[in-house]
């Protein structure tokens, strides 16, 4: 018997609904406005891909409409390892319903709302749980989201019936709700969950099989430790495009802060801006940066310590960033961007920059400020 | 199956499936394909056993590991996979873009089969190979005239090992010019064929690619980025995968030219071309066109194929030994203008596939040049034809250049299709399996969201061009309407969805029997 987590966020979306961009902080407004719930009809959509597998699963869920009223009207054997505190779910009751199942060992966790949603699951479970996103909220930066309820449903069953077993850790993102509202859009990285990778079936085909996200970051990786310089200091910014250097190394890393390596032996861990500053202005060095997000920012989000004045002290000719192929392909023809708070250094970083994609392999890529 | 309407242009189709083991399962011991009888007292008095005329050296101690099994088997298991395979005669085949896929005319075929040309050895005294060698003079000359290059070489056997050739003339003439260690870095797009990376990375270059601007065409500002006293070559297709042909092309061999490095052209598929442009007039030093695609060789299903390589009079001299030269009496193999310390030596033994250089000087000489050129013309028109009747249909997209025409082909995007019904190419394209036809996405990664990539070439009539078109707009229908059917698609042919996980992990490949039973079976 497999063991699936539920966990409906009901409010998610709603603010959407009515035109709030977003439900954080403004349930009630959305409700005078007239709101009405969605989440708990999409996570039935993808709940309906697992019904003639229902025998076989047990749903670990929470009381109400967090989960439990969906599945049990539609005939799963369910078992509630969390109850609401109040009528009203918050955060924390997602927060603590996640934990609970991890603590039950589920094999996945299936959760319905959106990108505030996916925080809190990965502040709960961080990468110690496989979960999947049914996409119900206003806001879906998260590729921890599936495209489509049924989708969801469709891979969470893949999953649990183990016709896929390999996993691959995307980013958690969120933008801030009170500056989209004011029109900015502010995404910042959070960490990263573990989803199931899906498998493609092919038929008829004539090229290779891409390398996989993990060979291209590894590859991309040993390029730069391969030019690596005695005596310069790598500055290496946060993801999980950064973080096979420090494995190939066999160094400690933090994957959301900004690590310094010299001579190969790790020299800082999880600087802040000013220990960056005392570094780059006093001696050689150069700054291993990936994008972030779908947006392709390279700097003036998710990334605080690399401020304007880093910057500059670096200069733009020791700025590496790394990025796989496929990860440029999703920017769709789109520049990178930044955004430092600073006109003349977003000046200094636009144009072309050179990005490593592989192993003695370059991209020339515009860069907008 | 029902009775086909003759009114309705999507066809029925069903593809034979055989639960065919390998050969090497079908073997028993003794069986026999054909048995040789002994030889006659007297035959042997004659002419001796036939067996003991061998040298020690060359008998062998044991048997050849081979399935041993009977003529009539042998035959029923390759027709039966030849019945599972979707060929390029039993298919429309427009779908194979960037592949030039197009009729090639059997009457070359028959000519290549001949015993004068199947008889023939590499090792044979020139003079008795005067007729091959001639063909393959000339072959080199019309390769002339066609690129503007100086003299072609036809070792390399496929485009990739002639992109390898161009990319070790250039390591070589920068070597010859004391400047290899420098030069490190050769430049290409990112629509060019991936080989164009692949094969200098093989020779040790580092690759530095260029994007697109926002029309399509290679971002020359992003290029001057690129190009500096690191740059060994510029290797380009030009159109590139989108069908866009960069007009700026020149100036771009100027800069780097300019830079001290050389430019190699990508002509691998020339078909939308022929007798309207040259490599030599766009600045290019080398050039290579697949004999299998541009000049209807055809296709070997990766097998023998020839990637003719030609080059400027100041690059011979680094080409391929021997050359083909002809004396004013006498044909014959030229070691002389390869023999210096530069030369790269040999890329395949010999001198190339003979019988595929055979059918492209067959093809040349039926169409003419004038032929040639209407090839060119009647590419470019099949394409826009499909392209316009594509771009009628509301999912139908595809980025760069607006109201303007493509070469020979086009990549599509059906982004619209997947927001709507979820709906992808790759899963079109196995359902255009179920109708008999071929459908190609694009290289990855994916630059164009949800590619497809369709190149009709010169050889479909406008009513294929409207079967395809209408079986086409009949997946997308039922992508609007019922998705299901697509998503577990195919259901007519050979197998259903294959897993290709396997495909990625080196651990759990066998790609002969020996290892399959290394792998599966100790």
């Amino acid at each position: 018997m497999k063991k699936l987590g539920l966990i409906i966020n009901p409010i998610a979306g709603m603010g959407g609904s009515v035109g709030l961009k977003g439900t954080d902080g403004v349930l009630d407004k959305a409700l005078e406005l007239g709101a009405v719930p969605r989440a708990p009809l999409r996570a039935k959509k993808a709940l309906e891909e697992l019904l003639d597998i229902k025998n076989q699963i047990e749903i670990l869920t929470c009381s109400g409409d967090m989960g439990e009223r969906e599945a049990m009207e539609m005939g799963f054997n369910i078992r509630l390892v969390y109850n609401q505190s109040t009528n009203s779910t918050s955060s924390e009751d997602t927060l603590a319903a996640a934990k609970a199942m991890l603590l039950e060992n589920v094999d996945l966790i299936l959760f319905a709302g959106g990108d505030g949603t996916a925080r809190d699951i990965y502040k709960a479970v961080g990468d110690k749980a496989v979960v999947i996103g049914i996409p119900a909220g206003v806001k879906i930066h998260s590729p921890v989201y599936a495209q489509t309820p049924s989708k969801a449903g469709q891979l969470t069953r893949l999953y649990l019936m183990e016709k896929i077993t390999k996993v691959e850790e995307v980013e958690v993102l969120d933008i801030d709700e009170e500056a989209y509202r004011a029109g900015k859009v502010n995404t910042s990285l959070y960490g990263y969950l573990k989803i199931p990778f899906e498998k493609k079936f092919v038929q008829n085909r004539k090229a290779g099989t891409p390398m996989s996200q993990q060979a291209s970051q590894n590859s991309i990786a040993l390029d730069i430790i391969d030019n690596m310089e005695e005596g310069t200091y790598y500055i290496i910014g946060p993801g999980t495009t950064t973080r096979p250097i420090m494995e190939n190394l066999k160094l400690p890393y933090t994957l959301l802060g900004v690590d310094v390596v010299l001579n190969k032996e790790i020299y800082a861990l999880d600087v802040t801006e000013k220990q960056l500053i005392d570094i780059a202005v006093y001696n050689k060095c150069k700054l291993v940066i990936t994008p972030i997000g779908g947006q392709g920012y390279l700097f003036g989000r998710g990334n605080q310590q690399l401020s304007y004045n880093v910057l500059k002290a670096i200069g733009k000719e020791n700025i590496i960033v790394a990025a796989t192929k496929e990860k440029i392909s999703e920017l769709k023809g789109n520049p990178f961007l930044v955004d430092t708070g600073d006109e003349e250094t977003d000046k200094m970083l636009s144009g072309y920059i050179k990005v490593t994609t592989g192993y003695k392999e370059k991209m020339i890529y515009k860069v907008k400020a | 199956m029902k009775r086909i309407n003759r009114n309705f242009k999507v066809r029925n189709f069903h593809q034979a499936k055989w639960d065919e083991p390998i050969i090497f399962e079908l073997s028993k011991k003794g069986e026999r394909g054909i048995l040789v009888p002994k030889a006659g007292e007297e035959i042997e008095k004659a002419v001796g056993d036939g067996i003991s005329a061998l040298p020690e050296t060359m008998k062998r101690k044991e048997a050849p590991n081979l399935p041993e099994i009977s003529q009539p088997r042998v035959l029923r298991h390759y027709m039966r996979l030849s019945q599972e395979t979707l060929g390029a005669d039993v298919n429309i085949e427009i779908g194979q873009g960037t592949c030039t896929v197009k009729y090639s005319p059997k009457v070359n075929e028959a000519l290549a089969r001949l015993p004068e040309m199947t008889e023939l050895h590499p090792l044979q005294d020139e003079s008795t190979v005067q007729g091959i060698l001639e063909i393959m003079y000339k072959t080199d000359l019309y390769m002339r005239e066609i690129s503007g290059m100086d003299r072609f070489t036809f070792q390399p056997s496929g485009g990739s090992q002639a992109i390898f050739a161009m990319a070790s003339i250039v390591r070589n003439y920068h070597r010859d010019k004391g400047q290899d260690e420098q030069r490190d870095e050769i430049i290409t797009t990112i629509y060019s064929h991936p080989s164009d990376a692949a094969a200098p990375a093989v020779k040790g270059y580092k690759i530095i690619y260029i994007h697109p601007d926002e029309e399509g065409y290679p971002d020359f500002e992003a290029f001057k980025e690129a190009v500096s006293e690191r740059t060994a070559a510029f290797i380009v297709a030009n159109p590139e995968d989108t069908g866009v042909y960069n007009p700026r092309v020149k100036e771009f061999t100027e800069l780097v030219h300019k830079a001290g490095g050389l430019c190699g052209y990508d002509q691998a598929n020339a078909n939308g071309l022929l007798g309207i442009t040259r490599a030599k007039e766009a600045g290019f030093d080398m050039c290579f066109f697949n004999l299998h695609k541009t000049f209807s060789t055809p296709h070997g299903c990766g097998g023998p194929a020839v990637g003719a390589t030609g080059v400027t009079k100041e690059l011979e001299k680094y080409l391929p030994a021997p050359l083909i030269d002809y004396d004013g009496e006498k044909y014959f193999l030229n070691y002389e203008v390869t023999n210096n310390p530069y030369s790269i030596g040999k890329i395949r033994m010999f001198n190339g596939v003979a019988p595929v250089v055979l059918k492209a000087y067959a093809w040349i000489m039926s169409m003419g040049a004038e032929g040639l050129y209407e090839v060119a013309k009647v590419a470019v028109l099949n394409n826009n034809y499909l392209f316009k009747k594509l771009m009628e249909v509301d999912c139908v997209d595809a980025p760069y250049i607006r109201g303007k025409q493509r070469v020979e082909q086009v990549r599509y995007t059906l982004e619209k299709l997947t927001q709507d019904t979820g709906i992808t190419t790759g899963d079109i394209q196995r359902r255009m399996m179920d109708f008999g036809m071929h459908y190609w996405t694009s290289h990855h990664p994916y630059y164009v969201p949800e590619p497809a990539t369709l190149e009709p070439t010169e050889t479909p009539s406008k009513e294929d061009l409207d079967e395809y078109i209408e079986t086409l707009k009949h997946v997308f229908k039922e992508a609007y309407e019922s998705p299901e059917i697509i998503k577990t698609a195919p259901h007519r042919s050979v197998c259903h969805q294959v897993d290709e996980s396997g495909m990625d992990d080196p651990e759990k490949w066998a790609i002969t029997w020996r290892s399959y039973l290394k792998k599966y079976k100790e």
